[in-house]
């Protein structure tokens, strides 16, 4: 029977979601009791991530009130390593300061920092809307549509419903989109292709693997993913000091309340859809849609932050702080969106460039009888357990516990800590 | 040598909504450690569901069995409810006596009884007024 392990190992994952400071960790095993796919394991007394459980919602480092686990991302110093520079603010960027008044305070204040050139995600998120509508009508996706905006939710999707992946709506995310228009138009206008470098201010750890390992495209369209703080210490001061503004911004309300909840589900125009924010709401939509409910709706927003991407882990401001100002500022922008015509492109531009793979991460073995075999001894050593999922063993539940014995994950004879026979518990 | 079977079972309880579903959930996660393929464990999803909602709905709880084999999956509702008068007539799409505010609450479309018919390999109901109602299922892996 093949042994199979949850892997501890520095995968991309470790490089490109969250890290832990073990100086910092204290064990208090917070962050292993609320993983949404049980990924944290605590041993010898601190929090590890099986990564490829990992789907970078950002989750653990929300909770840790130790500030232990770190979202990674690219440093500010690789803004070094292209000669031309293109940002993609996100929409939820604009929520992060303090009575602002004007977006294109915010697009020049960027290239006051450093950037040769801004285009605005909220911009391409238009584009994508208008691919969505086309493709609601003839894109044969299975309804109701999933959104594919938030990769934490495309990726717990292709980890654990794989009988949702034909609602999957396959069009690149803006960000990508973005990247996509900003470098083609770019190297029109005669920049050198190998000079051009395409950077994203992210707002979670989960955007910053998605872009790494690409997903939906054949390579990654961006080049560096930075963080919504680095940006936020550099671009206040900036924005503060500017004389001149210049008009900038192309993107219209549409655009900028992608970076809420709703706002790409208001976007399709439908009447019957669906806005989930928070990870666990999302589960929760996700698995009644398996049970075959939800057959009336048409579209399905899911974001694994509340309020949407302005609660992203990686940025500054509160959420809800964050949600308030991007509902003013879309007052102050024009209401008609930018169209897929306007600049000559159809649905086709903005689809996925190939099929994105499920993964087979919590299958106990390949082979099913093997599978059963382990399931029915998980399910013995569950009886055996006190059911109260106190986390002691280092283990998320009493279930979880019993499913890495089984796995091989910790030794055999490793006891449970609560029932008193053997005090080491999980190592 | 017996046949290598997971059993499990689940109390689902009256006129809770919260809770309908639980059972369904867990089914469904086991299927999927066991690597029971996507379209299968849709099926044996839809058939639950609406299994343990008709249970809450019309016989105030009862008792989901499933066993889990290689090829295939049974599963046993089984409640002491008020029975169906007509299952013929229960089992006719579109067919419900749930009252308004159930309806309200967006159940009660008269399709669970036929969807479930409709995603298993077997289907059987055997329902008495006054004693209760069991429903047998079983669905194969493909
Ligand atoms: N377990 C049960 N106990 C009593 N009556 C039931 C039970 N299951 C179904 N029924 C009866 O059969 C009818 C049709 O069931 P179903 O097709 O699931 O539709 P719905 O639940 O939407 O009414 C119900 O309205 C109810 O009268
Ligand atoms: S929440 Fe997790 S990372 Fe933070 S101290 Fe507790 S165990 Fe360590
Ligand atoms: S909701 Fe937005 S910020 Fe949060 S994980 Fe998803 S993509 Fe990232
Ligand atoms: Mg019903």
């Amino acid at each position: 029977m093949a042994e199979r392990k949850i892997k501890c190992v520095l995968d991309e994952k470790a490089l490109h979601t969250v890290m832990l400071d073990p100086d910092k960790c204290v064990g208090c095993v917070t962050c292993m009791k609320r993983c949404p796919t049980e990924a944290i394991r605590v041993r010898g007394g601190k929090a590890s991530v099986a990564y490829e459980r990992c789907i970078g919602c950002g989750e653990c480092v929300r909770l840790c009130r130790h500030h232990a686990k770190l979202p990674a991302h690219d440093s500010w110093d690789t803004l070094g390593d292209f000669r031309y520079k293109i940002v993609l603010p996100p929409p939820s960027l604009y929520g992060q300061f303090n009575n602002l008044e004007d977006i294109d305070i915010v697009l020049n204040g960027l290239l006051a920092i450093g950037f040769d050139e801004v285009y605005e995600v909220g911009q391409a998120a238009e584009y994508v809307t208008d691919a969505t509508k086309t493709l609601m009508q003839y894109g044969g996706i299975e309804s109701p549509i999933i959104s594919t905006a938030c990769p934490a939710v495309v990726e717990l999707i292709m980890m654990r419903y794989h009988n949702l992946a034909g609602h999957l709506l396959n069009t690149l995310a803006p960000v990508d989109a973005a990247a996509k228009l900003a470098r083609e138009a770019a190297i029109a206008r005669g920049i050198p292709a190998e000079d051009i470098g395409v950077y994203f201010i992210s707002p979670c750890p989960a955007k910053v693997f998605a872009l790494k390992m690409g997903f939906g495209v054949e390579r990654p369209y961006v080049d560096r993913v930075l963080s919504v703080s680095d940006a936020y210490m550099r671009l206040v001061p900036a924005m503060a000091a500017l004389t001149d503004i210049k008009k900038m911004s192309k993107m219209s309300s549409t655009g900028l309340s992608w970076g809420i909840s709703r706002g790409e589900a208001n976007a399709t125009e439908e009447l019957k859809t669906i806005a989930a924010d928070g990870i666990e709401q999302c589960v929760a939509i996700l698995e009644a849609l398996e049970d075959g409910g939800m057959q009336d709706i048409k579209f399905i927003e899911l974001n694994a932050c509340v309020s949407g991407c302005v609660g992203g882990v990686m940025n500054v401001e509160n959420p809800f702080v964050a949600r308030s100002r991007l509902h003013y500022l879309t007052r102050k922008l024009k209401n008609a969106p930018n169209r897929m015509d306007d600049i000559g492109k159809t649905a086709d531009y903005f689809l996925w460039e190939h099929d994105p793979t499920l993964k087979d991460v919590f299958k106990l073995d390949d082979n099913r009888l093997a599978a059963m075999a382990k399931m029915i001894e998980m399910d013995s050593i569950f009886e055996t357990l006190p059911k109260v999922d106190c986390g002691l063993c280092g283990a998320p539940s009493c279930s979880a516990f019993a499913e890495d014995l089984v796995n091989g994950v910790i030794p055999h004879d490793t006891k449970c800590p609560r029932l008193g026979e053997n005090k080491e518990g999980g190592k | 040598m017996s046949e290598t079977r997971i059993h499990q079972e689940y109390v689902v309880s009256g006129n809770n909504f919260a809770s309908a579903g639980s059972a369904s959930e867990e089914v469904k996660s086991t299927l999927k450690k066991i690597g029971v393929a996507s379209s299968d464990i849709r099926r044996v999803a839809i058939a639950m569901y609406e299994g343990e909602i008709n249970m809450v709905i019309h016989a105030g709880g009862g008792v989901a069995t499933v066993d889990i084999y290689l090829d295939r999956v049974e599963i046993v509702l089984a409640d002491k409810g008020k029975g169906i008068e007509n299952v013929e007539l229960a089992m006719t799409p579109g067919w419900s006596t749930a009252p308004e505010d159930i309806r309200a609450l967006g159940f009660g479309a008269g399709m669970g009884l036929p969807n479930m018919k409709k995603y298993t390999d077997e289907f059987s109901i055997e329902s008495e007024v006054g004693v209760g109602t069991t429903v047998r299922m079983t669905i194969r892996f493909g």
